[in-house]
């Protein structure tokens, strides 16, 4: 039976391109084949703007105008597209194809509740009554493994939590009985111990029902844990494609292989990734110069302890009817001490919620304790900071689109907090210091006459880094800096983080979810669970002999490639 | 739920109390009310019989807590200008008022929320430019050259509807209503539309903004990727989140409009509170002044709980145990 199904997918020839206001043309997808079996799990990878979400948008129909496939073919279970309409005849959107959408805080509409969104599709397609429907719509809720079923139909999506939600989405995905699933980035808004939950249950998916799915996604751990095929794409066409495997172990073409080793690993801690060295001539100059500037404040790396958190606790509440009474009390972080060493990278990891950027936020001023103690330099951080305090700490956010003015030209962003805190005489000598952090961050000098949306989400985040610097701090505070960027501009940020704090022994408290990118970072790390730290120690020693529980079902989720070689190996 | 209805019921009193305050304070220091009622050339004993008979020669405390009283009972003072009770004023004037605010808001919801939604859906379309440009043009033409206007051609020149007043009207009793006679319903159109034009721009303009947010957020994609029909997504999915922040406005706009409908009921002749509330200022008439105060800070209060009730209804995020 099998063997006579076509197959549920197959791409040829594909070419998706937009015209431009200029006249020119933008090929998003270039010529490219892509075939998926039923029960096939085929990845597709790449960096933004890969065109990796263009081919799943153009096989549902559901390009962006005037985005258009210009030639090719694509075949829904054997059924042909027609290229003009962007529909394939016999094959309806929503009942043969199913999709999953990134973030499911988004995906569901949040006036209507569960059982309607679940419903409304059956009801279009399926020509079924509603009491049908909601017997389908119960048995989907079992099958996704949501709790309490009955209950939950009733629910608005605000009354679940993430993990539930992408799984109410992935229900309606199946609810018509879908034979390819199009799903793009379906964990990577989750926790690893969701999205291993849900990697799971896409797998089973393909496993028991026959269902195709196209992955999306641009995680090598989540194609390793679950994909059967991948495709590698670049610049809208194809680098290389073949069994994950395989792919994933030899890659075979340059960019391809690049790719993959730009991905840090979680077993074993490299000095320095392996991406092509930024190391101009230049850069080692003003590297130079702000090395210069800042050893004036900071000295080399040693065992002093330059931040020192006591106790900390932070509450948050809700302002009662009566001022100055707080109600339902929220205690975000719960009783918290570390310390960070001179010239120290200490890292904070643990899920969404555990109280990590709490606690970034309230040693960087924008939280206040409720109770605890923070020294950093001596100085006791708790109402009022003096301004050499403020200076010396500095912060890099996590998203680099909003971090930064859209209206000031960038060499003014980085000169403001150098003209503040007064390190230079006037504004021409403070863009000649932006000129040279700017060139010291790997970005060209004239760079800085530009605005922010002139730059890459990885070049703005340089930019921040730059404008960090400025003020010639002696810690720098970093929340997720790479978690919104591609792998290969991550592990470019990432060496470059380790370049700037060996040379300005800068300290930094670096906080992540990715326990891969924490590996390769820190020098200690403190895991954090509901606002408690749960296990604090050398890098190595907590990767290679975890004490709690938590810590290792952490690392047993994490999806990672050697790990997953490593289990097949043991188990073969 | 209840709790937030008790906690915005609360709020509402607090702010209710405030606004008797004022009103209070307005009789205080607006000028001696003894001085403005008595006969010219009337002796001192005269004026302290006055005094005391108004309950002035009290102390304020007494006389605040007395005038609240007053004001729980429907008791709103007697009107110095037309020696009534205020009360009986307002509700004689009110339902002129309301019926042309009803008509009028009931005009910008049907008119501008259909052309909001079409303007967000195919924003090159003709009609959806025209409305554009057009509604323009009814946001910044002042409320009476509008209205002048409309009686120009509708009443001077085309002689199809009446200019001013309220036709013919049926008493229910405590309600003289001008919506079952046909001179009543004639005369209600030019004033209602009038009234309703700025309403609908900017109804029309929000529903636009708010629907095509709506339109690029993630869910509605969604349902597209779900094959769900264009016209299910457009009416039920998306539309009904656009509407949410429309009943805010809508809710402050009736308030606005039963409040200061003053321009319109000017130009129409129009018997409604508005016209009450400019000659009372001319006068001035301190007791109507004090109770359309009371009255106003009432009404907004009053639509501004409805329209929390109706968002916890609308919204279930806010629906929180």
């Amino acid at each position: 039976m099998t063997k006579t199904k076509p197959p549920v997918l197959d791409i040829r020839n594909l070419r998706v391109e937009y015209p431009l206001a200029t006249g020119d043309v933008l090929v998003a997808v270039k010529d490219i084949d892509l075939v998926i079996q039923p029960g096939e799990i085929h990845a597709l990878v790449g960096e933004s703007g890969a065109g990796k979400t263009t081919v799943g948008n153009a096989l549902m129909g559901l390009l962006q105008a005037p985005g258009k496939i210009v030639s090719g073919s694509i075949d829904i279970a054997g059924k042909p597209i027609d290229l003009r309409t962007g529909r394939t005849e016999g094959i309806v959107p929503g009942r043969d194809v199913g999709a999953i959408f990134q973030d499911p805080m988004t995906s569901l509409n949040p006036l209507f509740t569960v059982q309607d969104q679940l419903c409304e599709g059956m009801l279009t397609h399926l020509k079924i009554s509603a009491r049908e429907a909601r017997a389908r719509a119960l048995d989907l809720m079992k099958a996704v493994g949501i709790p309490e079923p009955e209950r939950r139909l009733g629910s608005y999506p605000h009354q679940l939590s993430g993990g539930q939600r992408q799984r109410v989405v992935i229900a309606t995905a199946l609810a018509c009985d879908p034979q390819l699933i199009v799903a793009d980035e379906p964990t990577t808004a989750l926790d690893v111990s969701v999205q291993a939950q849900i990697l799971k249950l896409i797998r089973d998916l393909a496993d028991q029902r026959g269902v195709g799915v196209l992955l999306v996604t641009h995680n090598m751990g989540v194609v390793a844990e679950i994909a059967d095929r991948v495709t590698i794409m670049q610049n809208g066409a194809v680098v290389e494609s073949g069994p994950a495997r395989e792919v994933l172990t030899a890659p075979k073409a340059p960019y391809a292989r690049t790719l993959i080793a730009a991905v840090p690993p979680i077993d074993t801690r490299l000095e320095r990734l392996p991406v092509p060295s930024e190391e101009t001539k230049v850069t080692l100059e003003a590297r130079d110069a702000v090395r210069r500037n800042n050893k004036k404040g900071n000295a080399e790396r040693s065992d002093e302890v330059v931040l020192d958190v006591r106790n900390l606790c932070v509450e948050y509440g809700k302002g009662s009817l009566i001022p100055g009474r707080k109600t339902s009390v929220f205690k975000a972080v719960k009783s918290v001490s570390f310390n960070v060493k001179r010239g120290e990278i200490f890292g904070l990891v643990g899920e969404s919620g555990c109280g990590k950027t709490t606690v970034a936020n309230t040693i960087a001023g924008l939280v206040t304790q409720s109770s605890g103690d923070i020294d950093f330099q001596g100085n006791s951080l708790g109402g009022h900071r003096a301004r050499s305090v403020r200076q010396s700490l500095q912060m890099v956010f996590q998203d680099p689109y909003s971090a930064l003015n859209p209206r000031l030209r960038i060499n003014n962003a980085i000169a403001e907090p150098i003209l503040f805190y007064k390190l230079a005489s006037n504004g021409a000598e403070a863009r000649q210091d932006a000129k040279t952090l700017l060139e010291a961050v790997g970005l060209p000098g004239d760079a800085g006459l530009r605005f922010a949306h002139a730059f890459s989400g990885g070049q703005r985040q340089r930019i921040a880094i730059a404008r960090a610097l400025g003020p010639r701090p002696s810690m720098l505070i970093c929340d997720e800096p790479t978690s919104a960027l591609d792998v290969s501009v991550q592990a470019q940020l990432l060496n470059l983080l380790k370049d700037l704090r060996d040379l300005a022994g800068l300290s930094m408290l670096f906080i992540s979810h990715d326990l891969a990118v924490i590996r390769q970072m820190c020098d200690r790390i403190a895991v954090m669970k509901s606002g408690e730290i749960v296990e604090l120690a050398d890098t190595e020693t907590l990767f290679t002999a975890p004490k709690h529980d938590y810590t290792r079902e952490l690392l047993r989720l994490a999806p990672s490639l050697e790990r997953i070689l490593e289990r097949e190996r043991a188990s073969a | 739920m209840i709790r937030l209805l008790s906690v915005r019921l609360l709020q509402a009193i607090l702010v209710m109390v405030a606004v008797t305050a004022i009103a209070f304070i307005m009789f205080r220091f607006v000028g001696d009310p003894v001085a403005s009622m008595v006969r010219e050339g009337a002796t001192q004993a005269e004026k302290d019989a006055l005094r005391a008979a108004l309950g002035l020669d009290r102390s304020i405390p007494v006389q605040f807590v007395h005038f609240v009283g007053q004001v729980l009972t429907g008791n709103l003072g007697t009107s110095f200008r037309y020696q009534q009770p205020v009360t009986d004023l307002l509700l004689n004037r009110l339902p002129a008022t309301l019926e042309l605010v009803v008509v009028a808001t009931v005009l910008s919801l049907a008119i501008g929320i259909p052309l909001g939604v079409l303007s967000a859906l195919k924003p090159h379309a003709l009609l959806s430019r025209l409305t554009q440009s057009a509604t323009l043009v009814g946001i910044s033409m002042p409320t009476f050259v509008t209205g002048l206007l409309l009686i120009l051609v509708f009443a001077v020149n085309l002689r199809w509807l009446p200019s001013s007043g309220r036709g013919d009207l049926v008493d229910l009793g405590l309600w003289q209503t001008g919506f079952l006679t046909l001179s009543g319903l004639k005369s209600l159109i030019l004033p209602s539309i009038t009234l309703a034009l700025f309403q609908l721009t900017l109804i029309m303009r929000l529903v636009r903004s708010e629907m095509i947010d709506v339109l690029s957020s993630d869910y509605i994609r969604f349902a597209f990727a779900r094959g769900l029909p264009k016209s299910y997504i457009y009416s039920k999915l998306a539309l009904r989140n656009a509407l949410m922040p429309v009943v805010t406005v809508t809710g402050l706009q009736i308030g606005q409009l039963i409040a200061f409908a003053i321009v319109t009921e000017t130009v129409f002749q129009w018997p409604g509170m508005g016209l009450l509330f400019t000659n009372a200022v001319g006068y001035p008439d301190i007791p109507v002044l004090s109770a359309y105060l009371l009255f106003v800070g009432f009404l907004f209060v009053f639509i501004n709980m409805i329209v929390d009730i109706l968002y916890t209804f609308i919204d279930p995020r806010l629906r929180t145990k």
